[in-house]
């Protein structure tokens, strides 16, 4: 009877691995040369409020550039995969996507432990990789590879773009909030070593680290109260935030505290604290609403028109990653990884927020973002008097980059 | 730091005490009667939230804002309490006889579903409730400002702690619910009608935890993130406090809360001339308090020995070695495997899927040597996974070991902390050693995520890359189809060895197995040392097929993953945990495939699994074949 057991549950098992493994041999489709097959991948249901609109703005622009003839004459296929939030299943799932799907070129992720994993992968096997969300110092400098390119700009650039208004404000006693892990971490590093270099009698009297989406904001808020700085760096995001700024608000933590904030301003983390919003604080962000330029003015109307609903952080985000890889594609003049690579070494793109290019020295792309000030309008949080601030002005120079980039090429 | 700053603190702890201790009470009444692990409690604190935030306003709009706060607080507290009636009737009820673990099983199916139907339902975005009508301002202590809603946070539990008090001590529903912790066929037996009275009490745990969700409204906004952060908070103070005590439940939740308001409260520290944030130790304090609680006191701070549970199903059979054709297809299983990457030339995706199955299959099984013959349901086995990928990572990145030696390093690393940790978790039982277990990963866990210097921090270590000859896939396909088949062949020897029999005797009966002269605590500790080992080497594996490691890849959720397995497959089998890794990983990766709410139907088909199958697949194969009538 054990026997049978063990019989029968080898039996069941062998069955399931041979079924699995004969069905994609079936599945396979007719190898037809014609489209560009884009492998994307992306924490979908871990971070579903930043993404879903990033993928709508994905398909928006792969939609766009099919209906013009696509890149050369061939159309661009989108093959979109959750990466399961993890970096284990996001190789595994990098790995199908080039293995069996016969991907082009890899795009995408989010968070960036998750974006370094795919980053090493694609430097291993040589295939081109856009990572599109993850904001880690590491993935172009530290760990930068040849193989990598970012978009979206990085924990530094966010944090630099913030420093003239921390500076301009000439508060002595700073405090810093940030959530424990290493985009609040280095965010706080960064922010402290450049403010102490443009401002050197400052002094840092606070720091909490909280762990994320787990902040006990009460005690928090009453700690950063109890060091009486007269102005706080935030790099909380997101329900950390929404309970922070609430318990804040309730205690007085923060009155007369003058506060700068990374990300605060898009509508992905502002729009949910509705007529909470903190009015004053000087953030970085979208405000979709005030951007005037006619290549936004032109992405908003064809956003609204295609999902009647205002255009996220991460919609931009997603449009502009499509088309800076058609813009690569274009100019490597098809999809050999090498060529690619060149290509998109100081490769120009015109995306939502106006021109930016791919910097050849450490593939980190010039896309900046806009710094502002919240206020409440009709209870709803926005930025007001917003500037944009080009990454290339925040950046090192290429001089110093290399010696950032020690791994890479 | 002036004295009264620490005071309000420990005055802002009490507050959030009020909130741990409403969910933990809950599960504390639930696994009290029915000795249901409820992992979908997480889940009834989410929804009364997300119910509170949607129902207040549309009530609000019928009987005026202020009472529709409160009155969309009640409401959602019965919703969630109906809900759990409901779950108890239309599910767990079908599972009281399956073994303990399968109930678990089909509790953590449902937060998965729970989970995809509240993204369904509310969308993606936080949704921040109102402030609480009169009580949304603040009043003076100490100089500083309280929050009207935190003093009333703070009185609400221990209000509701007397109310369930009085309950127990005082109403006939109460005897029945204490009759029924001590001795359920007792109470049956006397004619006390079981199944309406196990509904009832999943509704009022259920409803507690909604409830207290609910109450949040006006201090977080309701997010799909809630249910896990809640459940692990919930099973630390249920556990801390002795499970199925209420009052210890409420100790342990201010505990709890004031160990981290203090944290918070402390910021950065000098010690020693090394300076210290404080405030990065919130992210581990309430394990911290559970280990140190669970090594002095094995029962928790009010717990008393759990009565002894009354076997539902038959006593397990003895495991038996293969018979001829067995191994045959056994042998055809390795085969298959080892011919893989010419498979992989006609199916090029089929090699790298087996590799995620080898290492699924070592990592279950080592969990499975502890779980099915040793008795030891470990929460926390991913904290050895953990060492051996950070022991071999670490010995690749900064050591610059060659392969098989950075290899053999994290092997090193794994079984050092299971002999370690071991020595302290050997000695409990059942629920309080798997909480342990749990507490010493989320140790090792937080210790990876914050030692930025050695483990690289949140993000982890990457391009661990094997060396030559391991560095093309088939290269490492091969070696690790190696290593995991001496794994799984060295285990199952020790299980038919004397040191397996004695293991075996020690989980039926301990205190004959130590009349025969086993020293039951050190063959049980070698166990665990051994298991880890093995443990260790799948996780070295997992860190060179993937180049890199982080933190998540040994969280709770790879130990609840390592549990699925081995129950999908079957405990009671030594096939079963290979057949449940092998099952999971693919219906991970082909559900994940196929549709955006793969969680809910991962969880579905873990509920059908549970309930065609209460004994796994392996075993649930073996029961029908034995008696073809069908019945277990």
């Amino acid at each position: 009877m054990g026997y049978s057991s063990c019989l029968r549950a080898a039996l069941t098992g062998a069955a399931m691995t041979v079924a699995a493994l004969a069905l994609p041999a079936f599945t396979l489709p007719a190898p037809a040369a014609e489209p560009i097959r884009i492998g994307e991948l992306n924490s979908y249901k871990a971070q579903p409020a930043f993404l879903d609109p990033y993928r709508k703005g994905m398909q928006l622009a792969v939609k766009e550039i099919n209906d013009a003839g696509g890149v050369d004459g061939r159309p661009l296929e989108l093959i979109s995969r959750d990466d399961g939030g993890n970096p284990g299943d996001a190789i595994r799932v990098a790995e199908d996507l080039v293995t069996r799907e016969k991907v082009d070129l890899l795009a995408g992720t989010f968070l960036s432990h998750i974006g370094l994993a795919v980053s090493g992968f694609a430097g291993k096997r040589k295939v081109f990789f856009l990572a599109a969300e993850p904001l880690t110092d590491k993935l172009t400098w530290s760990d930068g590879n040849r193989y990598t390119f970012r978009l979206r700009p990085s924990t530094y650039m966010q944090v630099a773009m913030l420093l003239p208004a921390a500076k301009a404000a000439q508060r002595k006693r700073w405090a810093i909030v940030y959530p424990n892990y290493e985009y609040g971490q280095s965010a706080a590093a960064t922010f402290k070593k450049l403010l102490k270099d443009a401002q050197p009698d400052v002094e840092f009297v606070e720091e909490q680290a909280t762990p994320l989406g787990k902040i006990d904001a009460g005690p928090v808020a009453q700690a950063i109260a109890d060091a009486k700085p007269d102005a706080v760096f935030n790099v909380l995001f997101g329900p950390d935030l929404a309970k922070f700024v609430r318990e804040a608000d309730t205690r007085g933590a923060l009155e007369g505290t003058y506060v700068v904030s990374l990300l605060s301003g898009e509508p992905e983390y502002l729009d949910p604290l509705k007529d909470e919003a903190p009015a004053g604080w000087v953030v970085t962000g979208y405000p979709w609403y005030a951007i005037t330029t006619p290549e936004h003015m032109a992405f908003l109307s064809a956003y609204q028109k295609a999902y009647g609903d205002y255009p996220r952080l991460g919609s931009v985000v997603g449009y502009t990653t499509i088309k800076s890889i058609a813009a690569g594609l274009k100019k490597a003049g098809g999809t050999d990884t090498e060529k690619l690579v060149d290509a998109f070494r100081g490769l120009e793109v015109v995306g939502p927020f106006g021109p930016f290019s791919y910097r050849a020295s450490d593939h980190q792309a010039t896309m900046g973002a806009y710094v502002g000030i919240l206020a409440l309008k009709d209870g709803q949080g926005i930025m007001v008097q917003p500037s944009y601030v080009d990454g290339a002005s925040v950046l090192p120079s290429d001089a110093e980059v290399k010696a950032l980039r020690p791994a890479a090429d | 730091m002036s004295l009264d700053a620490l005071l309000f603190q420990a005055v802002n702890g009490l507050a959030s005490a009020s909130g741990l201790f409403l969910v933990a009470a809950g599960l504390s009444i639930i696994f009290g009667v029915t000795r249901i692990v409820n992992m979908a409690h997480g889940s009834f604190y989410m929804l009364g939230l997300y119910l509170a935030v949607t129902l207040a306003p549309k009530i609000g709009t019928w009987i005026g804002g202020p009472f529709g706060f409160w009155a969309g607080i009640l409401a959602a507290a019965l919703v969630v309490a109906a809900l759990g009636a409901l779950i108890e009737m239309t599910l767990l009820r079908r599972l009281y006889g399956a073994p303990e673990l399968y109930q678990l099983l089909a509790t953590f199916a449902l937060l998965l579903v729970i989970n995809d139907a509240a993204l369904f339902l509310w969308g993606p975005e936080d949704i921040l409730g109102p402030r609480a009508p009169g009580l949304s301002g603040s009043v003076m202590l100490l100089g500083r400002r309280l929050p009207e809603y935190d003093i009333f946070l703070a009185l609400i539990g221990p209000a509701v702690l007397i109310g369930l008090h009085l309950l127990l001590a005082r109403t006939r529903f109460g005897r029945l619910i204490r009759a029924a912790t001590q001795d359920r066929e007792m109470v049956a037996a006397l004619g006390i009608n079981e199944a309406l009275l196990f509904t009832m009490v999943f509704a009022l745990g259920a409803g507690i935890a909604g409830l207290g969700g609910a109450l949040q409204m006006a201090r977080e906004p309701a997010s799909l993130t809630l249910d896990l952060s809640v459940l692990g908070d919930a099973f630390v103070v249920v556990v801390v406090g002795g499970m199925g005590s209420i009052r210890g439940a409420y100790l342990a939740a201010v505990l709890v809360a004031e160990a981290k308001a203090l944290c918070t409260a402390l910021g950065v520290v000098d010690i020693f001339g090394f300076t210290f944030n404080m405030s990065r130790l919130t992210l581990v304090a309430e394990f911290l308090v559970m280990a140190l609680v669970l090594i002095v006191r094995p029962h928790g701070l009010f717990g008393r020995p759990q009565p002894p549970a009354a076997r539902g199903g038959p006593a397990e059979p003895p495991l038996r070695p293969f018979s001829a054709p067995a191994r045959l297809l056994a042998l055809a299983a390795v085969a298959l495997f080892a011919a893989m990457p010419l498979i992989g030339t006609l199916v090029s995706y089929a090699p790298v899927l087996a590799l995620d199955m080898l290492v699924a299959a070592l990592f279950a099984a080592s969990l499975h040597f502890i779980m099915g013959p040793g008795g030891m349901a470990s929460f926390g086995h991913a904290a050895y996974f953990g060492l051996g990928a950070y022991g071999t990572a670490y010995a690749v990145t900064a050591l610059s070991l060659p392969t098989p030696l950075a290899f053999a390093t994290g092997i090193g690393v794994a079984a050092f902390g299971a002999v370690l940790f071991g020595w302290f978790c050997v000695r409990l039982e059942g629920v309080y050693f798997a909480m342990l277990t749990l507490a010493f990963a989320q140790i090792v866990w937080s210790v990876a995520f914050q030692w930025e210097e050695v483990t690289g921090g949140s993000n982890g270590l990457f391009d661990v890359w094997p060396e030559w000859p391991f560095d093309s896939r088939t290269g490492l396909y091969l070696a690790a189809f190696v290593v995991t088949l001496a794994g799984l062949l060295l285990l199952r020897r020790l299980v038919f060895a004397p040191f397996g029999m004695a293991l075996r005797a020690a989980r039926d009966s301990r205190l004959r197995a130590e009349a025969s002269g086993i020293p039951v605590a050190r063959v049980r500790w070698l166990a665990f040392a051994l298991a880890g080992a093995v443990c260790g080497a799948a996780g070295g594996l997992f860190a060179f097929a993937k180049g890199s490691i982080s933190p998540e890849a040994i969280s709770v959720g790879r130990s609840i993953d390592g549990l699925v397995m081995v129950l999908i497959g079957g405990v009671q089998s030594l096939i079963g945990p290979v057949v449940g890794a092998g099952a999971f990983t693919l219906l991970q990766d082909s559900v994940m495939r196929e549709t955006d709410y793969w969680r809910a139907l991962l969880g579905l088909i873990i509920l059908a699994v549970v309930l065609l199958f209460p004994f796994g697949i392996a075993g649930g194969l073996s029961r029908g074949l034995r008696r073809p009538g069908g019945a277990r």
